[in-house]
């Protein structure tokens, strides 16, 4: 029976862990802390939690001027609306100067669920990995999420961290997990496809590989948790061994993390990619598990993915 | 600085800013004449500053959020020894640190990069922010066009700015009352600023931009108000104040001047041609 944990439950926990150590740390939110969970934060250091309410784009010129003056700034919302409406701000201000915030969004992807299009970006990975200077990455387990608000918290500079509204299942266990960024982990290794995911997809991946073993299909899976910078080493490599990679992201299938790879390997080592994701449609209301299912992105849909491409 | 001398350095400003964009063969000079008065005033009476160390904590913070008003903030710039006055020839060239509008990495001195309109504004109240709650006692100035209050990241600053009560942030609207399209009233009309200002719950004055004395005083209230709330300066100015045909127009909002007109320029503000 697997555990599951809410990455955002972890994101408060871990601000709050590193708000005690750190006076520097200044955390922004716009009307969704007990969404987002930053009201962990805002219990503990009232002082230094900013609700900006609903006004993304002040929270993160804010956001800006706080780092100016010399804070770490964790700003949060959902990443429809923070990605999406304060895009330019965080373009020409925020990552144009390098300033030292992290844009940590929750409920991205279509697992928001029930809120339905309006709520589900499944663009905010495009929308990031397109400006210079910013760092994209996305959690696949509660442990990752911690390792990376640390890492967010002691690296100088602007970053986007993409987490969702659903509890995710722990994959990593605390004695054998270190996160390394720009580093993609080959998590199963095998010789016929490679499957590269991240947020919650690598959980599905990771099923669909033992699924496919169990019919002789050795599959590699890697866990592509820092999209950009990208490990162009791990996934050339990958290229190499199974010459077919199949991409698994709740995202669109237009710039991604599929769309990275296709662009890294087009340059270095072409192979034939598959896409996995939402197929430039929008999302709609539904439970998380029929969503996946109806946008095709379950562990059936990889493992069927996988069958027709390797014929 | 007295008087005489402040307007005589507002004369050698405007003959920088003009001389700089005809140089440059482009950028905005219209919006960087009318803020003259209010900038070199706050530059050369208020504002705490080393060129030689523009990181040092004890700085005040100055914003051009209207930032295609560049060759104003340089000319100035130039003036208070963070670069030398040559280096004005180089604006908008490649490889330039006197971008077309101002760029942080490139030039010390400037806080942040701006250009996209009402996001100097945001960050300014975010840098006064920062600095109430570590109960600093540096004060941020912003300035703003008129035009550019409809951006509506402005009203969200505004509102913020008063929630929090920055009374430390000093913004102030040049209100030349022209934008590129046309008058300011006929593009989306943006008064009364004052009293939309006011009642988002700021402290305002309203004076005429060109008033040396009516500037002082403006900035002087600013540093003795104790409403707790954020100050705000409406200066009612010219656009393109001091060179005849760029007043009062949108026709040199963006634009450079001909040979001819630069010729007519710099006779107007007293002095030939280079």
């Amino acid at each position: 029976m697997k555990k599951y944990l809410a990455l955002r439950e972890i994101y408060g926990q871990k601000l709050v862990e590193l708000g005690k150590n750190d006076e520097n740390i200044f955390v922004m939110d716009a009307d969704l802390s007990g969404s987002t969970r930053t009201v962990l934060f805002k219990n503990q250091f009232p002082d230094r939690h900013f609700n900006m309410g609903i006004a993304e784009c002040n929270m993160l010129l804010f956001a800006a001027g706080a780092a100016i003056s010399g804070k770490t700034v964790f700003a949060s919302s959902f990443a429809m609306f923070e990605t999406g409406r304060a895009w330019e701000i965080i373009r020409n201000t925020i990552a144009h100067d390098n300033l030292n915030v992290k844009i940590v969004s929750t409920h991205a992807g279509i697992s928001v669920g029930e809120d339905g299009y309006s709520h589900q970006a499944n663009e905010d990975i495009a929308l990031m990995r397109a400006i210079p200077n910013m760092q994209v990455l996305c959690p696949a387990d509660a442990l990752e999420t911690g390792a990376m608000i640390e890492y967010a918290a002691e690296t100088k500079g602007p970053m986007y961290i993409r987490l969702s509204r659903e509890t995710f299942p722990v994959l990593f266990q605390e004695e054998s997990y270190s996160f390394t960024p720009n580093q993609a982990k080959v998590l199963k290794d095998g010789k016929d496809v490679t499957l590269i995911a991240c947020g919650r997809m690598v959980d599905f991946a990771l099923e669909a590989s033992h699924k496919l073993e169990d019919e002789k299909i050795s599959v590699r899976v890697l866990n592509a948790s820092s999209i950009k910078p990208m490990d162009s080493e791990a996934i050339i490599e990958s290229a190499r061994k199974t010459k077919l990679i199949i991409t698994c992201e709740e995202h669109s299938i237009i710039g991604g993390l599929g769309s990275a790879v296709i662009e890294l390997l087009s340059d270095s080592y072409p192979v034939k990619v598959i896409r996995m994701g939402l197929k430039d449609v929008f999302g709609q209301s539904g439970k998380p598990q029929e969503l996946f299912k109806f946008y095709e992105l379950s562990t059936e849909d990889i493992i069927k993915t996988v069958k027709e491409n390797l014929q | 600085m007295d008087r005489n001398g402040l307007e005589k350095q507002c004369l050698e400003v405007r003959r920088l800013i003009v001389k700089s964009v005809y140089e440059a063969g482009s950028g905005h000079p219209g919006g960087s004449l009318s803020g003259v008065e209010l900038l070199t005033t706050l530059f050369e009476n208020f504002l705490k500053f080393d060129p030689k160390n523009p990181k040092s904590d004890s700085r005040d913070y100055f914003i051009l959020s209207k930032g295609h008003c560049a060759p104003l903030l340089y000319s100035i710039m130039a003036f208070k020894g963070y670069f030398p006055v040559e280096e004005l020839k180089t604006l908008r060239k490649l490889g330039s640190r006197l971008q077309g509008h101002p760029d942080a990495l490139k030039l010390p001195g400037i806080e942040v990069s701006t250009g996209s309109l009402g996001q100097g504004f945001g960050v300014a109240a975010g840098i006064a922010l920062s600095l109430k709650i570590d109960k600093k006692v540096n004060k941020v100035y912003a300035l703003l066009g008129d035009g550019e209050l409809q951006e509506g990241t402005v009203w969200e600053t505004a509102m913020a700015a008063s929630h929090f009560k920055l009374d430390n942030f000093c913004a102030v609207i040049d209100s030349n009352k022209f934008q590129i399209d046309g008058s300011v009233e006929t593009v989306m009309g943006v008064e009364p600023i004052k009293q939309k200002f006011e009642s988002f719950g700021w402290e305002c004055v309203q004076i005429n931009g060109h008033d040396l004395k009516q500037v002082d005083e403006a900035y002087q209230a600013f540093l003795s108000h104790k409403s707790g709330k954020p100050f705000l300066i409406v200066a009612d100015t010219l656009k393109g104040k001091g060179v005849s045909f760029m007043e009062n127009t949108e026709k040199f909002h963006g634009k450079a001047p001909s040979p001819e007109e630069f010729e007519k320029a710099m006779i107007e503000l007293g002095e030939k041609a280079l």
